[in-house]
């Protein structure tokens, strides 16, 4: 991962925190941000707020890559952060990263 | 130029049906005014039988609608009869005061009810079965009362009971005669009717005459001329009709039994015409539908000044409309000396089949149990085919040993008929089929008028889709159940059930699932059709729940949760209150608000401080946000009413705690009420429960909310125990049987009621089953999941906590 000079990295949790399916949701400096963990051990984080109406993507059905909202089920990859057809949208990604076992997010 | 003005008196089927063919040929020519006695658009007077057997709503018959009135420019009266004519000044009144002039007038008046003239008939619950009122009578007597008589069992007779025995009452039929339909069928198929329909639970009395109606202001009974006595809180006379003839004679119109017309349907008066039962051509006036709408439509030629042969009267053919009863009768079926006929006979089957032939051509037919050549024997008569070199596989085509078991459809030629009501040929439906892309028998029948009227045809017309589109082309248009697989919700449920699958990855692999890890809407499918196969073994897989049903609340709008605890029976006490409003001083909690369900929702709660509230509450989850059990909602009743006749707060009580906690297709709502005034509103409860002297009465399929449905009476049972054990039976069937996130609403609609019963009322061994397998579910239900999650660390940890961080920059 390429890093700038002012780039800070924040240590979240431990991986066994995070639970493959459900997501979970990282208050950091008031921001609230949804933290995944797919099948294959990727963590993937996401801004807490769906495109649509807000909705809280930490509480959504996780299926392979992509999370649907709890509100109005909203397809959104949890790769990207991009609302799947025929909705429209894309959501703020965070980049993260796992050494020995923790969890970083980049800021 | 001012338009001619066209008056028709009657808005029934056959008056409008002859409006439709005039709009068809010329849909500018006329003015055109409508009376009708009721207050009804035009409805489809033949399926009042199935209004009565709970197969359609009176919305579902109407046939030609305000709106259809209102588009083609006809000016409606409805509930408003005309009174006179005036013949001289052609000009019509009708009771409101309306006088009407008219260029051409026709009578379609139909017939009334022939009412035997026996002492006492004028009593309350005395009624016929003609029209919508003499239905909702039915169905509102049957809410109260317990016995009916039917008198007449002719076809009208067997219909209106068949309807009786639906709602739940002990139907009686008193015949005159020695057998059933003496005159559709000969006496062999006439015992095997009766046989099959006393298997359904009717009882006859044969050979019976009446010789009064007892009671003081309601019918208590009939008494015989043979001195015997029959209980009944209901009286439905079904002897024959009379054809609608006063106006007409007041009129001056030529009269016999009926209005007398020509073959262009005019009377006796010029510019008067008659079409319908109201008419009689050559001596005859037709009861069916079919021969009135060919009367319809030369009198359209006609009216419209088009060339007509004119009518020349119509061939009578019967079909009962029972379920469960196939039959069809045509012509002269009796035997006579210079007929003969062909028989097929197979009392194991249950099947009966007669065709008389005279001068080597059908006259006549009696089909019982297998009607399926109905219509190349009709098609026969019509043509009167010489059928000397024919072989009997011809004649009667399910004979055929070696044919392949297709539809007779694909081997009839394209003029033969396949609607008889309305006259609708092969040909003409595989052209509507091709030229306009149909694809359901609904569109079909919009387009064509096939199976418009008593809908006898309809398994033809499937049957002619399949073969015109391909077997492929109908069949896919079953729903998959999500964009990830062509399976529908059934086949998914059935293969779980069959290879015994046990995990929703499985599922997935096995079935060859599109998507790696499915989708919102076929993983919560899934998790639930796995629990239902293996109540003990199977480990829910929360991850596939949505997220209510993963936290156990209801997520609001800004991402807060409510919090609604169970209130049994909606009865609550000083504790609870108080631990409420101390609870939600503690939390903060925004808003306290009392359901429609009869309890008391906190909202806007963090989803962090659920299972503090939860375990400072120590009440148990209300599940107000899963497809479960939701409420049992119960009224005051005996204790403290006046009018209550049962407990019904305890029996409510007792059903919830039976029953909570448990997974259900969707949710499930129930409500308890001690009379029938329903303050619990059990009428609109997937089952609703009303009380009343000695019993209670269990309804189901109700539903209060996108689709309002009024619940359809069940049963009515004596006990308390006999009550939980049918619910048990009944909701496991619903469990077992319904797609995911089908109401039992939508559920019942689509499987009907008569099979409901069929499986949870009437088969002892299925019923017996289906109560164990719910034992079995309600033991392996989870605890209580607040109280779990109250007491779980990890679990909250888990699914409650929200990490909170600060940078120092
Ligand atoms: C809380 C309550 C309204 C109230 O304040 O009274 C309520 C609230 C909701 N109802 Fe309801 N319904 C409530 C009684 C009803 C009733 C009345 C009743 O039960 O007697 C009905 C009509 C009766 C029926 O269901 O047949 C009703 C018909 C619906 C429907 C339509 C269901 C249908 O089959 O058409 C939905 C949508 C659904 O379930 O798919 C729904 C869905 C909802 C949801 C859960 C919507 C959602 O998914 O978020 C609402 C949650 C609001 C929230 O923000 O928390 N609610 N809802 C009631 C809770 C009752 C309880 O104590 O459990
Ligand atoms: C339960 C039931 C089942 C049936 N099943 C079948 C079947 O399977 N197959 C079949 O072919 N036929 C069946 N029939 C018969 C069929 O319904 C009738 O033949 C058909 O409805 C007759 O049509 P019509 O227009 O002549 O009379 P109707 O449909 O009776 O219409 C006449 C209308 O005129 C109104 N009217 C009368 N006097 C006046 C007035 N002075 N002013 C204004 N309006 C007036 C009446 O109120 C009525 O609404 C069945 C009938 C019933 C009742
Ligand atoms: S349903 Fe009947 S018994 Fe119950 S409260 Fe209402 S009136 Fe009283
Ligand atoms: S807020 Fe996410 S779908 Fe509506």
């Amino acid at each position: 991962m390429q890093s700038t000079k002012d780039e800070k990295q924040v240590m979240i949790c431990h991986i066994d925190d995070l639970v493959e399916g459900v997501p979970k949701e990282v208050i950091v400096n008031g921001e609230s941000i949804a933290v995944f963990k797919t099948n294959k051990g990727k963590v993937n984080a996401l801004k807490n707020s769906c495109p649509h109406k807000e909705g809280p993507l930490s509480q959504g059905i996780v299926s392979g890559d992509h999370v649907f909202c709890p509100l109005h089920d909203w397809k959104i990859s949890v790769e990207t952060g991009v609302v799947e057809a025929p909705d429209e949208g894309c959501v703020k990604k965070f980049q993260t990263e796992v050494k020995n076992e923790a969890v970083y997010l980049v800021l | 130029m001012e338009k001619e003005r066209l008056v028709l008196i009657g808005n029934g089927m056959a008056g409008i049906r002859t409006i439709e063919e005039i709009l068809k040929r010329d849909p500018n020519r006329f003015q055109i005014t409508v009376f009708g006695k009721e207050p009804h658009p035009n409805y489809n007077r033949i399926a009042l039988s199935s209004v009565l057997q709970g197969d359609s709503s009176v919305d579902d018959i109407i046939l030609n609608d305000y709106e259809w009135y209102e588009k083609n420019g006809i000016e409606l009266y409805t509930g408003d009869p005309v009174v006179k004519v005036d013949k001289r000044r052609k000009k019509i009144h009708s009771k409101n005061g309306i006088v009407c002039e008219y260029d051409h007038l026709i009578f379609a008046t139909g017939s009334n009810p022939f009412m035997l003239p026996l002492p006492g008939a004028d009593k309350e619950g005395v009624i016929a079965f003609r029209d919508i009122k003499d239905c909702e009578t039915m169905i509102e007597t049957s809410k109260h009362y317990k016995k009916a008589a039917v008198i007449g069992g002719g076809l009208l007779g067997l219909e209106a009971a068949r309807g009786l025995l639906n709602l739940n009452m002990e139907t009686e039929v008193i015949h005159i005669f020695d057998y059933l339909m003496e005159r559709q069928l000969d006496a062999p198929a006439s015992d095997m009717l009766r046989r099959d329909l006393e298997e359904q639970g009717m009882r006859f009395h044969m050979n019976k005459q009446t010789e009064m109606i007892k009671g003081h202001d309601r019918v208590e009974g009939l008494k015989f001329k043979d001195g015997s006595f029959l209980e009944a809180d209901l009286v439905v006379m079904a002897v024959g009709i009379k054809p609608n003839i006063e106006l007409a004679s007041d009129t001056g119109l030529k009269t016999e039994r009926a209005i007398v017309v020509n073959d262009f349907m005019e009377t006796s008066a010029k510019d008067i015409y008659a079409v319908g039962e109201c008419a009689e051509h050559n001596g005859i006036a037709y009861g069916l539908v079919a021969p009135l709408y060919e009367q319809g439509k030369v009198l359209a030629d006609h009216i419209c000044s088009k060339e007509t042969e004119g009518y020349h009267g119509s061939l009578m053919y019967t079909k009962l409309k029972v379920s469960g009863v196939d039959l069809f009768s045509a012509g002269q079926f009796q035997d006579e000396e210079d007929t003969r006929a062909i028989r097929v006979h197979d009392e194991f089957e249950g099947i009966y089949k007669k065709v008389v032939v005279k001068d080597n051509k059908v006259v006549g037919s009696v089909l019982y149990g297998d009607t399926s050549d109905s219509p190349r024997l009709l098609d026969m008569m019509k043509k009167g085919q010489d059928i000397s070199n024919m072989n009997k596989a011809v004649i009667l085509p399910s004979e055929d040993e070696n044919s392949s078991g297709e539809s007779p459809v694909v081997s009839m030629a394209d003029d033969e008929q396949i609607c008889d009501c309305n006259g609708v040929c092969k040909g003409e439906i595989v052209e509507a089929i091709n030229n306009d892309g149909l694809s359901t028998v609904a569109d079909i029948t919009k387009h064509t008028n096939a199976g418009r009227s008593c809908g006898g045809c309809k398994p033809l017309v499937s049957d002619l889709l399949s073969a015109t589109l391909g077997d492929e082309a109908v069949s896919n248009q079953k729903e998959p159940m999500c964009g990830c697989t062509d399976l529908s919700h059934d086949e998914v449920s059935e293969a779980i059930k069959e290879k015994q699958l046990s995990f929703t990855r499985e599922v997935m692999n096995v079935l060859g699932w599109e998507s790696e890890e499915g989708c919102s809407k076929c993983r919560p499918a899934i998790n639930y059709y796995l629990g239902l196969n293996k109540p003990e073994e199977y480990e829910d897989d929360h991850t596939s729940r949505f997220i209510n049903e993963r936290v156990h609340a209801n997520i609001q709008n800004d991402g807060t949760y409510s919090v609604v605890p169970r209130m049994y029976g909606g009865v609550t006490d000083p504790d609870q209150l108080r631990k409420i409003a101390d609870t939600a001083d503690k939390y903060e909690v925004p808003m306290l608000k009392v359901t429609g369900g009869q309890r008391i929702d906190m909202l806007g709660v963090n989803k962090e401080d659920l299972p503090s509230i939860w375990k400072d509450l120590g009440m148990n989850s209300g599940y107000a946000y899963a497809k479960s059990i939701r409420t049992v909602k119960t009224c005051v009743g005996e204790d403290f009413c006046r009018f209550g006749t049962q407990d019904s707060i305890g029996m409510g009580i007792q059903i919830e705690k039976k029953f909570e906690r448990l997974n259900t297709p969707h949710k499930v709502k129930m409500a308890v009420s001690a009379c029938p005034r329903n303050c619990a509103e059990s009428g609109i409860k997937d089952i609703g429960i009303v009380g009343v002297e000695g019993a209670w009465e269990m309804y189901v399929g109700g539903n209060g909310g996108v689709d309002l449905r009024g619940g359809d009476l069940f049963c009515k049972v004596e006990t308390g125990e006999e009550l939980l054990d049918t619910m048990s039976a009944f909701l496991q069937y619903y469990r077992e049987d319904a797609r995911y996130l089908e109401r039992t609403s939508h559920w019942v609609e689509r499987v009907g009621l008569d099979h409901i019963r069929s499986v949870v009322l009437d088969d002892d061994e299925k019923r017996k089953q289906l109560i164990e397998n719910m034992e079995r579910a309600l033991r392996a239900r989870p605890k209580d999941p607040w109280t779990e999650v109250s007491e779980n660390e990890a679990k909250q940890k888990e699914l409650y906590e929200k990490k909170q961080l600060e940078v120092v920059q």
